[in-house]
Formats: C-alpha cells, structure tokens, sequence
C-alpha cells in the first residue's frame, strides 16, 4: 500500500505525535509497505529518507501550550504538490484539528482520509468555537481513530461522530535494554538514604508537572541525604536548577535534551521514575517508554495513567498534584527493593500489549477498510 | 457620475451572486457527505461479507468438531441471507456465536497446533489471524459508517438544507446498529 502520512508538527522537535508517526512509518515500511511523511521540519534538519519537508513551522500558542505549527499559502502548495506527486493509496492526517498541515491535508485531498486524534482536553469555549470552521474539512475524513480514550472523549464531544480506539504502541525493544549512564543510578545504601528519582518530559510545560517534582524534591532531599534527581527534556537547564533550594542544587543533574540512546540510558539509570503530569495526557508515551525500559514507575494518578499502570499494578500512583503524597510514595519505594523489582516485572509485561508491531496491524486494518479498492487519493477539485 | 440605481443594481447582482456560491458551496458538502456514507456502507458491506466467509471457512476446516462447525456455519449463514430487516440481528448472532466458538477452552491453543498435527501446516493459525482481521474490520467499517451517518444527518437538519431542496432524492441514512464485539484468545 502506499501511505502518506501528515504530521503537523515539527519534525526535530521530540513529541509524542512526532514519534508515534516516526514509528508506525517505520512499521509499515517494515511489513513492505511505502511510505511518505510530510512534516514542518527546520532548514538544517537531517530527515530520514520517508520525510519530506513542507518548511519551518512557527511556534504559536495553542491550546496551553507553545506548539510549532506549519500554516499559511505556501505550506498548502507544499501539502498539494505531494498529494498529487505521492498518488497515495490512503491518507493518513495526524492531529487533524490543529492549525497545521493536518487540517491543510483535509483540506487539499479527496479520497479515503484516515485521521487520528492524539489530544484531550476539558471541554474548552475556544475549540467549541473553532469547531464550525472545522467542520468542512475535518467531514472528510473517512475513518477517524483515537488514539485513548480521552482523546475519543475529547472528539465526540468536540466534534461529535464517533472514532476507533487504537492505542499509542511502543517500540518496546528498543528500550529494554541499555547501560545506565556513568555513575547512576549509584551504589545501594541503608534504608533512609540515597536513591536516584528520574524525570523525562518538557522542563517549561506546567502540564508535565515537573514543579510538583521540584516540590517533593525540596522535602525529601533534606531529610533523605544522599537522594539524587535526573531531569531530562526540553527547557531551559539554568531556570530549572534555579528554583532548586541551593543546598540541593548539587544532587540535581539537568541534561535537558537528549539524543535517543541518552534517553534510553536515562531510563535505566534511575531508581523510580517518576511521571508527575497535572492532566491533559492522552497515554503517556514517556510512561511507556519506561515500563518498557522496565524502569519502577511512580506516577500521578490522572486516568490515562490509572489505565497504562493497571490501576496500580504496574507502577506505583500518587494523587494528581500532590507532592507530600509524592515524596511518601517514593520514599518507600526506595526503601523497597523487592516492590520495585516487582513493578519493574509487572511494567514490562504489561506494556507489551502496546508493542508496536501489534499497532500497525491494527492501523492497517483500518487503512484496507477505508481504500478496499485502491481509488486512491487526489488533489481535491475545489477547496473543502 | 453614475445613477444611483446602478449602484443598487450591482449591490443586488454581487448579493445574489455570494448567496449562490454558498449555496452551491453548501450543495457541495452535502452531496461529498452522502457519497461518504455510500462508501462507508460499501465498506461495512464488504468486511461482514468477509466475515461470515471466514466464519463459513472455518466450520469447513475439519479443525473444529462438528457441533462447532454446525453452529459457525449456520449463523454464518443466516447472516448472509437475512433480508434488510433481519441484517442487525443476524449480524449480531454470528458476533455471538464467534465469540462463544472462540471462548471454548483451549480453543485457540487447539488451533494454533494443528500445525504439527496435519499436513496443512499452519492452517489453524491461518484462518485465526483471519478470522482476527475480519472481526476487527467489521468494528471499524461500522464505526466509520456510523460517524459518516451522524456528519450526514446534522447537515440534513441545517435549516438551509430543507429550505432548498439540495438533498435531492438521497434518503436519509440510518445507522447500523449491531453487537460487533470481536471474540479474544
């Protein structure tokens, strides 16, 4: 089949949407499929041979938070002219909702258009208004997949109609095995003292939750001597060791961002991971990117996450926000060996159902219902 | 310089003139939303004619007893010949019946062994991965066609849409409501 695949952010920015593109592309293409991404991408960005570039992308606020979204006359010719160079099969539009090159592919094709939804969000004035200038193009979308369901939520409420639920996957391979970085996660000690926490997500994005974190830090650092915090994520590293109590600030390790293989090192290189997120998270790819990496989870209880870690089961949760709640959490995790061994069995297991050779069979599933005789898609005649 | 009925002449023409073009415009929706709804009907048509094929495949695999057989095969059957009245019903049936077939003990264990034991090798794992796809396909296309219904019957409701007749003759779609639950090993 041939697949083109729209992804509405910029292509060397790490995201969930990002790489959940990034790796379904490289699914597909593994069971022999073709195909082709279009992104915003930088000038100087090195893209994988399936990306091609529609230009930069501009960072707007939308939705509470700084997104980078690619818009405007010139970014649509650029979205038309690979439309009708790729002669896709099925059109496959990311977060078609945003203001970015997904609404732009709606808008430009005719043809089976699969749209997945990745965002969820409270009921909001601002996109209740925005969703009549929706409309026209997102009614032509053939086959609608959500990818939680929040996010489901997030749409029938929205937009109404109704969607498919298919999960994020994980390249959980990739993450299950790696050295821990130099000098982490440190030697055991005695109960009552040491231990590394790990954090990996947006430093400047209140939504990831890294303030409740510091918070918890800052209570448990003084009286657990030797406790040690890994940050890991986009963000300015000064700003964050800055709201750090200066007599913590040495045990606090800030990489900011990480290539790949750093972040999977990240991952093996701490005693709890900690996934401190206020809401607003449809899965958590982090999440599973750390149960995959078999890393014992401590996370906030919001519902995605309550689901990911099987109520509990496969990784500890603590109330939403709250940073005493936190602190007791994990210091009895670090006190707990054998519960963390226990939740670190239990994290991969579980996230192999999120595999993601089982995600791009499903995904196909719904590429061969929409496309069944591979009319394939055009550059639309009119406008939406 | 010019009358003032020119003026209004123009104003008039350029009114009518935006009112057609969103008009048409409107026109346009609507008649690309009945096409999808008469593509995602296709669709749902095709994945539970696939389905009951693969149920009917199955219950002629000699890889079931024939008690399994007989009860796959017949509502396989029912569902392929029911007329429009019966079709949810139907449908639903063989969704139930799928599910009891597979639920059986060591139902899928059995299968996924036949390979060792007969010279079709592999043929139990086969029409199961089928038989997967086919189910999941149903929920789906039937989603898919639901949501093209529902997008159809709002712009249906819209007050210009029944002002003017821009529907035309399309009678309005109504949904497919079944029990489509895929079965699980």
């Amino acid at each position: 089949m041939r697949v083109g695949i729209v992804c509405p952010y910029t292509w060397n920015v790490p995201g969930g949407v990002q790489q959940h593109i990034r790796d379904l592309a490289e699914a597909l293409t593994g069971v022999g499929h073709q195909v082709s991404v279009i992104t915003p991408a930088d000038d100087d960005a090195e893209l994988p041979p399936y990306v091609v570039s529609a230009g930069r992308a501009v960072p707007v606020p939308y939705n509470g938070s700084v997104a980078r979204l690619a818009f405007g006359f010139l970014s649509a010719a650029r979205v038309k002219r690979w439309i009708n160079e790729g002669a896709f099969d099925v059109l496959h539009v990311h977060e078609p909702a945003a203001p970015s090159l997904g609404l732009l592919a709606c808008w430009a094709a005719d043809g089976p258009i699969v749209g997945t939804f990745h965002a969820s969000y409270e009921k909001s004035r601002v996109v209740s208004v925005t969703a009549p200038i929706l409309m026209s193009a997102l009614e032509k979308i053939t086959g609608r997949i959500a990818v939680s369901e929040a996010a489901r939520t997030t749409l029938v409420e929205h937009l109404g109609g109704d969607a498919v639920l298919i999960p994020n996957g994980v390249a959980t391979e990739r993450y299950a095995m790696a050295d821990p970085l130099p000098g982490w996660p440190g030697e055991p000690v005695g109960r009552g003292e040491g231990g590394a926490l790990g954090f990996l997500g947006r430093m400047d994005e209140p939504r990831k939750g890294l303030q409740v974190l510091l918070r918890a830090f800052d209570v448990l650092g003084r009286r657990r001597p030797g406790l040690r915090l890994l940050l890991a994520g986009p963000g300015d590293a000064d700003e964050v060791v800055a709201r750090v109590a200066p007599e913590l600030r040495d045990r606090v390790v800030v990489l900011g961002m990480v290539s790949e293989e750093d972040k999977v090192r990240a991952y093996h290189s701490v005693d709890v991971f900690v996934a401190p997120n206020l809401g607003g998270e449809s899965f958590g790819i982090v999440l599973a990117e750390a149960m995959s990496a078999g890393a014992p989870i401590l996370a906030s209880d919001i519902e995605a996450f309550d689901r990911v870690l099987l109520g509990g089961r496969a990784g500890a949760l603590f109330p939403v926000g709250d940073h005493q709640a936190l602190a007791a959490a994990a210091e009895e995790l670090l006190d707990d060996p054998a519960r963390r061994k226990q939740l670190s069995t239990e994290a991969r297991t579980a996230v192999r159902a999120y595999d993601w050779s089982a995600v791009a069979r499903d995904v196909l599933r719904v590429y061969e219902t929409v496309a069944p005789d591979g009319a394939g898609v055009v550059v639309s005649g009119r406008g939406a | 310089m010019f009358p003032d009925w020119i003026i209004d002449v123009l104003f008039w023409v350029a009114v009518v003139f935006l009112v057609g073009v969103y008009v048409s415009w409107r026109a346009t929706r609507l008649d690309r939303l009945h096409v999808r709804v008469e593509t995602a009907r296709a669709a749902l048509d095709a994945a539970l004619v696939r389905r009951a094929a693969v149920a009917l495949e199955l219950a002629a695999s000699r890889l079931l007893d024939p008690a399994t057989s007989l009860v796959l095969a017949t509502a396989a059957h029912e569902a392929r010949t029911a007329d429009a009245d019966n079709r949810e019903f139907a449908e639903s049936d063989l969704s139930r019946a799928l599910r009891a077939v597979v639920d059986q003990p060591d139902f899928a264990a059995t299968l996924l062994a036949s390979v060792s034991q007969q010279d079709d090798r592999g043929e139990g794992r086969a029409v199961l991965e089928e038989l997967g796809a086919a189910a999941a396909k149903v929920v789906y296309a039937r989603s898919f066609y639901n949501d093209a219904v529902a997008a159809a019957r709002i712009a249906r409701r819209k007050l210009l849409i029944r002002v003017l007749p821009l529907a035309g003759k399309a009678p309005l779609p109504g949904f497919f409501e079944i029990d489509d639950d895929p079965p699980r090993w």
